[in-house]
């Protein structure tokens, strides 16, 4: 039989349940996790009062930016900077394989995964293959020209859109969303160059992207 | 619960005497730290509030689908968004009215389409069409902000339409565009 002691409180304290609450809540985060995705496009959207989210999967994000230097018309004229944000590896590989055949580049592997693991790009074709060789510091200090939109000659965009909603058609059997991001200063011109491509592709329903904003008191 | 029993086994008596044993018990002061760190991070890193979307539809421009109803004009509301954050507006067929300028703001625009509906839909018993016809010297935010008002208001019909050289010349007589 022990001796009866009078116990010595310790001033370590039982962190044992404070450790799972911690490590509950950190699994939690983990897996609710998306990293913010450094949009390139620094687009400001405006702001409405409507309160649809936008869906995960089988989208298409258009974004319309600033030029580098915040002014509505960047260097060389050229007005639009235009990324593209395509859900789903899958569908981004497929993409680029299409659009490699149309323009005649030809990508390695390596170039065809680092393309699948971008989120968002905005280079015309001609600077693809240089903007996936390039390593992650470059990258960062590499100015996106913006996808070519231009209505009557050279419409790149229009190409990265129709290649998608082809894939995700082929992959997933579902129809690709298509969703504008613009600036909320931008000219309306620069986002109606955008519709009109849309439209000539026969998509007329599309979602813009807004920021949430109190709905006035009825 | 993180110590380990290191009591002899439950043999009473009889046992052998062993020695005391230093405690199991681990200092988790120091996971725990680490533990909040990295879920601070991640609260910081993580986008809790999804971006909100609107939804827009656009016409048909095509030509050969021969599918456009034919809305009266007396309850077909104009809005011509111009320059510096002003629109006009008129009712009914173009320069048959003259248009009014209006802003954005909770008086201006809203204010107008809640009267104006309420008068359409007294007048012709049915809902005010609305068009709006965004120049060049509009900027993006003004669009959203009258699609936005619509839905406020309320209003189902409505279109994105191009604007024509004659509301051009509108606006440019009111010194906004």
């Amino acid at each position: 039989m022990p001796r009866v002691k009078i116990a010595r409180k310790s001033t370590a304290i039982d962190m044992t349940a404070m450790c799972d609450v911690a490590f509950l809540l950190l699994t939690f985060f983990i897996l609710t996790a998306k990293p913010k995705i450094d949009d390139p496009s620094k687009a400001d959207t405006p702001a409405s009062t409507t309160e649809i989210t936008i869906p995960e999967d089988n989208t298409l994000i258009v974004s319309i930016g600033k030029t580098a230097n915040g002014t509505d018309v960047g260097p060389n004229g050229a007005a639009n900077k235009v990324f593209l944000s395509i859900a789903g590896t899958d569908i981004r590989q497929e993409v680029l394989k299409t659009m490699g055949d149309q323009y005649k580049v030809s990508f390695t592997p390596a170039e065809i995964n680092k393309f699948a693991n971008t989120e968002v790009f905005g280079v015309p074709m001609s600077q693809l293959k240089q903007f996936l060789d390039m390593d992650a510091r470059d990258l960062k200090n590499f100015d996106q020209k913006g996808i070519p939109v231009d209505t009557m000659v050279n419409n790149e965009l229009s190409n990265w859109i129709l290649n998608s909603r082809k894939a995700d058609r082929g992959l997933h059997g579902k129809d690709m969303q298509v969703i504008i991001k613009g600036d909320r200063d931008k000219q309306y011109p620069a986002i109606n160059t955008v519709i009109s491509t849309l439209e000539k592709q026969k998509v007329f329903k599309f979602q813009l992207i807004t920021a949430l904003k109190a709905a006035p008191k009825k | 619960m993180a110590e380990l029993d290191t009591s002899g086994g439950g043999k009473k008596g009889g046992g052998k005497v062993r020695s005391k044993k230093a405690s199991t018990r681990v200092d988790l002061t120091a996971m725990v730290d680490l533990a909040f760190l990295l879920i601070t991070f991640f609260i910081l890193t993580t986008t809790l509030q999804k971006p909100k979307a609107m939804d827009l539809v656009m016409p048909d421009k095509d030509e050969k689908t021969n599918q456009q109803l034919p809305v009266a004009a007396s309850r077909t509301l104009t809005l011509l968004l111009g320059s510096n954050n002003k629109l006009e507006w008129y009712l009914g067929e173009t320069g048959k009215t003259a248009p009014t300028v209006d802003n954005y703001g909770k008086n201006g625009l809203r204010k107008l389409l809640f009267e104006k509906s309420k008068e359409v839909l007294q007048a012709t018993g049915k809902d005010m069409f609305v068009i709006i016809k965004p120049s060049d010297k509009a900027n993006y935010n003004n669009v959203v902000t009258a699609m936005d008002e619509l839905n406020i208001v309320g209003n189902q019909s409505r279109a994105i339409v191009d604007i024509t050289p004659q509301e051009i010349e509108l606006l440019k007589r009111d010194g906004l565009y």
